[in-house]
């Protein structure tokens, strides 16, 4: 235990704190100056800080500092700066006719470029990276130009403001969807059905099935996809004669799924996610891929 | 200094160094944790946040027992990069009726904040069968096996009940009719009329995974559609000062 008490080790040598353990005891070293200041320094910057910063909780609210700083001011003053500097263009871009876009050279850079920026943040986990689309998943093909609500800049526009079938857009798209034949319609009539539609797409097909199968279209798909099955764009309802198919490959297997289960592709409206300026650009951005009209 | 030469009397007496020590970290407690509960700026009250309703509760359940926070997180900080890719940051209140909250610090994966609405159900259901197939370089693991789960909302009251003991505010109505909510809001044509009253004509009534029946896929698409919708930040403008 202590014995409390102070022992010299000699003339001239260290101190003891008098703290003897078992007689282990404890050397009063000062600490080195330089040591010592920068203590006291960071102390005084201690107290520097919560001045400047905010810091001391008081009855309402914390002091908030002589800077003024805050991480959500800095935030909006940060997006403030960028919105003034492009400004300018984006006004302009809002303001132009979305057609008339691509007459100005400007314009027409900015908007494929910060197009471009938001399709890779916001569409590609859908459309793929390369705009490609998805069959296995029914993400469609933004490079071809067989579109399904209409491919001019002014459409895809109006499908990037709303989506597809979005639930809690009242503008969105109107597409019906395609309901589960499976229900309602004999195995044989989709069996025949299915061969019909092979047939309209140039494929290898059962004469027999698909004459039997033409009627059944007649009654029961040609309301959407048109008598020829070349698709109707004010319903959303996809060409079935072109061999570019939006569930998998066209195969019969896929394409009986279809019938059988239906379909109905959900996009999301990104009003409110997006500003005008950024949907205006995915837009030229998408119309420029190459399948635009 | 005679002052500090008096904590010779605390080292060498046990019980009075346990109660000085005691005192200290309860001051440091008491700066620290108290002005939490009463600055406006940590309980800034947010129009539009709700509880969660059943479905989504049980999804919140099943996003943490899968360990989705091991890789996501849930918190957009106030940074121009994060909010240009995320959307507007995230809000205390936000998480308010999350118990334990899900902001965690680990981003392998996106932040998931703001999800909710950003893509189908069935870009969900796609990823989370097999994110690779919609996301080539993904690294998330599969989750299919979430499709083979079927559940009926037998315990969701009690879950609830457990969220209402730490302060969500569920009413008796809500946990009376939990069983029937739950079940109403994975099914387009149940009658939502109840579900909708209670939890707000905004709640996402739909077959989320597009299978028959109820499946713990359509409880973890129902929470992570609803995730960071609540606010409209159409309406509502954060205080740039807090």
């Amino acid at each position: 235990m202590s014995n409390g008490k102070p022992q010299s080790h000699g003339k001239g040598e260290v101190e003891t704190t008098g703290h003897s353990w078992d007689g282990i005891e404890e050397l009063n070293n000062p600490l080195p100056k330089w040591w010592l200041y920068t203590f006291y320094l960071c102390i005084l910057f201690a107290f520097g800080y919560t001045v400047l910063y905010p810091a001391w909780p008081l009855i309402h609210g914390a002091t908030p500092g002589l800077l003024g700083y805050s991480t959500r001011g800095a935030e909006a003053a940060e997006m403030k700066a960028w919105q003034t500097e492009l400004a300018p263009l984006q006004q302009k871009l809002v303001a132009t006719d979305i057609a008339a876009v691509k007459d100005d050279p400007t314009l027409l850079q900015y908007a494929n470029s910060s197009g471009a920026a938001v399709f890779r943040t916001y569409c590609v986990q859908c459309h793929g990276a390369g705009a490609a689309g998805n069959p296995n998943g029914g993400y469609p093909n933004l490079l071809d130009d067989d579109w399904l609500h209409g491919g001019t800049v002014q459409a895809i526009y109006t499908t990037i403001l709303h989506g597809v079938r979005d639930p809690h857009d009242p503008d969105t798209r109107p597409a019906p969807d395609m309901p589960a034949w499976g229900q309602t319609l004999q195995k044989a009539d989709i069996a025949n059905v299915v061969q019909f539609v092979l047939k309209i797409s140039g494929q290898t097909f059962d004469a027999t099935q698909a004459d039997a199968g033409a009627k059944v279209f007649a009654d029961n798909c040609a309301a959407c996809h048109g008598e020829q099955g070349k698709g109707n764009q004010d319903m959303g309802a996809p060409n079935l004669t072109d061999a570019i198919w939006l569930y998998g490959d066209g195969s019969q297997a896929v394409i009986t799924q279809t019938v059988e289960y239906g379909r109905a592709g959900v996009m999301p409206s990104w009003t409110g996610r997006l500003s005008d300026a950024d949907m205006r650009s995915v837009s030229i951005y998408v119309h420029g891929l190459g399948g635009g009209k | 200094m005679a002052f500090l030469d008096k904590h010779k009397k605390l080292e060498t007496n046990a019980t009075l160094l346990l109660i000085f020590a005691f005192l200290v970290v309860t001051i440091g407690g008491l700066v620290e944790i108290v002005p939490l509960f009463y600055l406006n700026n940590t309980i800034e009250k947010v129009a539009g946040v709700r509880p969660y309703t059943p479905l989504e509760l049980t999804g919140r359940m099943i996003y943490m027992r899968e360990g989705c926070f091991y890789c996501h997180s849930q918190m957009i900080r106030p940074m121009r990069d994060e909010v240009e890719r995320y959307g507007h940051y995230s809000l205390a209140a936000e998480s308010m009726y999350d118990h334990p909250f899900q902001w965690g610090s680990e981003r392998q994966g996106p932040d998931l904040a703001r999800v909710g609405g950003r893509y189908s159900d069935h870009w969900h259901v796609d990823h989370l069968i097999n994110p690779q197939s919609v996301v080539p370089e993904s690294i998330m693991p599969k989750f299919g096996f979430l499709m083979n789960t079927m559940i009926d909302g037998q315990y969701v009251a009690d879950l609830m009940r457990t969220n209402a003991e730490v302060g969500v505010p569920y009413t008796a109505d809500d946990l009376a009719n939990a069983k029937a909510d739950f079940a109403a809001q994975a099914d387009p044509n149940a009658d939502s009329t109840g579900l909708l009253k209670r939890y707000g004509d905004k709640v996402n009534v739909r077959n989320f995974d597009g299978k028959p029946g109820v499946s713990e896929m359509d409880a973890l698409v129902a929470y992570l559609q609803v995730l960071g919708t609540m606010v409209d930040f159409s309406t509502f403008t954060p205080d740039a000062s807090r």
